[in-house]
């Protein structure tokens, strides 16, 4: 198997106040140059400090991680985030917010890469508005046109479009699916969502609850691309898979936690 | 007037209670507008706009003029009455630019050293303030020193410096400089600190996962995120240094509004020291004023 990205037996620990809280352990996983890969699981269950880890944010207390067969000791612009909340600086307007990423980057061209990092994601329209003059949908595409404007080895979505409503989700998955294509980026996403997981990955990874999380299944999600929404809703491979997930997250992982409560 | 309609169409739709304190508030405004249109048998209507911006305010101004002359004529002259003040307005303000020698000058001239004197002590104040206020919030330990520092000195009055100023200097206006300096520091210290303790962290991880240099850093995210604190640090000083220099020229003398005052006490021209007070207030304003549109300028919301 192709290992671009190799996470290799890592766990991590946080010093708390209350003692060592082991928050991931023995996690393995592979992901392939050009895969989509889905991280699912209950809230809490260390998401998004495994997002974290992959992107160099927080260190691993044990194990290692490899991006194109090199260690990665922090953060870098070989991986492009999307932060759960937009993160967008309040002061710049959407080009200035895309083009500080990429004047980290680029020598040359500048200007063109961050208007067609915004072409992509439909916003050259407002590239001149403000954060706070534009929705939350439209926020969530400029920090995708960031991540995506330093052209990153790795993408990382960590629940990208969490606090969308329904509609404008379904409008930025599709969105995230035709980008992914024609740039044939290598993803991570962390999403709570199941049916989100299955379109739009290759391969659904589900974590087991917390403490000392781990990967509890992997699920290939063998469905042709490119994949049409409404098709799908019918489809019986996508429901199968659907329901598996369902089956992970509501009876294996449920179970447990009721046991403990 | 909506509002209150709608209130009045809900009520009698309230099956589950929303808030207690909500409806508290609600039932004691409808009770108290019943009250009052039992009182007044008709319906309020609510006065215009404009009524209440422009009229009120001239209204109050009126009772406080009202007032004043009451208590100018129970004083029996000793305090002038509005008029006469008004007068002497008209006369220092028709040439508030003379100067005939270091000790008689216009009004002018008075407020503008002592603004001369706030500006180079709250200058100075920021040029070592905000630095020291960005140190104090990024750094855990710069901020365990300086806490006892600020909190001790922080209440102690900035005239109490002026003593130590005046030994320092030899002179009175380096000595009221410093005090402006003293007393706009710490403002300035204690709010560009709270600005940096509280950036986001998402901001900062925006940074770190875009590799962006210290420069860009300090520039693109640091600076922008302090300035509408530092602002609020800048309007508290400003604020402060306007009360205290009037007290310290009254006590260091040399031309500026506070020793103006304390001039015009020693000829007895009452008149004049009321001039004085409302110049000092109105200047005060105009400074707040100027500084409330600079933080509009950069608050990002
Ligand atoms: N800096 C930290 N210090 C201590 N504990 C932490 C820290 N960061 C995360 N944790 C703990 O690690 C666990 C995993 O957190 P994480 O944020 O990764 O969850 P998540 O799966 O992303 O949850 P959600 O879906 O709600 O975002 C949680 O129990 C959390 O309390
Ligand atoms: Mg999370």
């Amino acid at each position: 198997m192709n290992r671009y990205v190799s996470i290799e037996s890592v766990g991590k620990t946080f010093e708390t106040k209350k003692g060592d809280f082991v928050a991931l352990a023995g996690i393995d996983l592979q992901i392939a140059k050009g895969e989509f890969v889905s991280l699912i699981g209950h809230s809490g269950c260390g998401k998004s400090t495994l997002l974290n880890l992959v992107a160099g944010l927080i260190k691993p207390t044990g194990g290692t991680i490899l991006l194109a067969g090199k260690h990665i000791g922090g953060p870098g612009t070989d991986r492009g985030v999307v932060f759960q909340n937009h993160s967008l600086l309040p002061w710049l307007t959407c080009f200035e917010n895309v083009h500080l990423a990429v004047e980290r980057v680029f020598e040359s061209d500048r200007k063109q890469r961050t208007h067609a990092a915004l072409e992509l994601v439909g916003l050259s329209h407002a590239e001149h508005k403000y954060p706070h003059e534009i929705s939350g949908g439209m926020k969530q595409r400029v920090g995708i046109a960031r991540a995506l404007a330093i052209e990153p080895k790795v993408l990382l979505l960590d629940e990208p479009f969490g606090a969308l409503d329904a509609l404008t989700r379904a409008t930025l998955q599709d969105e995230l699916m035709r980008i992914v294509a024609t740039t044939g980026a290598t993803v991570l996403l962390v999403t709570h969502d199941v049916d989100e997981a299955v379109l739009l990955s290759d391969r659904v990874v589900m974590m087991t609850n917390g403490p000392a999380a781990t990967i509890g299944q992997v699920l290939a999600v063998d469905l042709p691309r490119p994949r049409a929404r409404l098709a799908l809703a019918h489809d019986p491979r996508f429901m199968e898979l659907r329901a598996s997930v369902l089956e992970f997250l509501y009876e294996k992982q449920a179970q447990k936690k009721l046991k403990v409560a | 007037m909506g509002a209150v309609a709608l209130r009045k169409g809900v009520i009698p739709l309230r099956t589950s209670p929303p808030h207690p304190a909500a409806k508290m508030l609600g039932e004691r405004a409808d009770a108290a507008k019943v009250r009052f249109e039992a009182s007044t048998g008709y319906r309020r209507t609510r006065a215009p706009e404009w009524l209440l911006t422009v009229l009120a305010p001239l209204v109050g101004l009126a009772v406080f003029a009202g007032l004043w002359a009451l208590i100018a004529k129970q004083g029996g002259g000793r305090i002038p009455d509005p008029i006469t003040v008004w007068h002497a307005a008209a006369k220092i303000f028709a040439d508030p630019f003379y100067s005939k020698g270091p000790n008689d000058q216009g009004i002018g001239w008075n407020v503008l050293s002592s603004l001369k004197r706030v500006g180079i002590g709250f200058g100075l104040a920021a040029l070592v303030g905000i630095p020291l206020g960005f140190i104090v919030g990024r750094f855990r330990f710069a901020s365990g020193m300086a806490a006892p520092i600020i909190a001790l000195l922080k209440p102690v009055s900035p005239l109490a410096w002026l003593p130590i100023g005046l030994l320092l200097f030899k002179a009175a206006n380096p000595a009221a400089i410093y005090v402006i300096f003293v007393c706009s520091l710490w403002p300035m210290i204690v709010n560009t600190a709270v600005g940096v303790r509280q950036i986001p962290q998402d901001y900062l991880n925006v940074a770190r996962v875009l590799n962006l240099s210290e420069w860009k850093v300090f520039t693109k995210i640091l600076f922008p995120a302090v300035l509408p604190y530092m602002i609020t640090g800048v309007r508290l000083s400003i604020g402060v240094a306007w009360l205290v220099i009037v007290a310290a020229e009254m006590l260091t003398g040399g031309v500026g509004i506070g020793f103006w005052v304390w001039d015009e006490w020693n000829n007895l021209k009452v008149e004049h020291i009321i001039i004085a007070i409302f110049t000092i207030g109105i200047v005060g304003l105009l400074l707040e004023q100027a500084l409330v549109l600079l933080a509009k300028r950069f608050s990002y919301e």
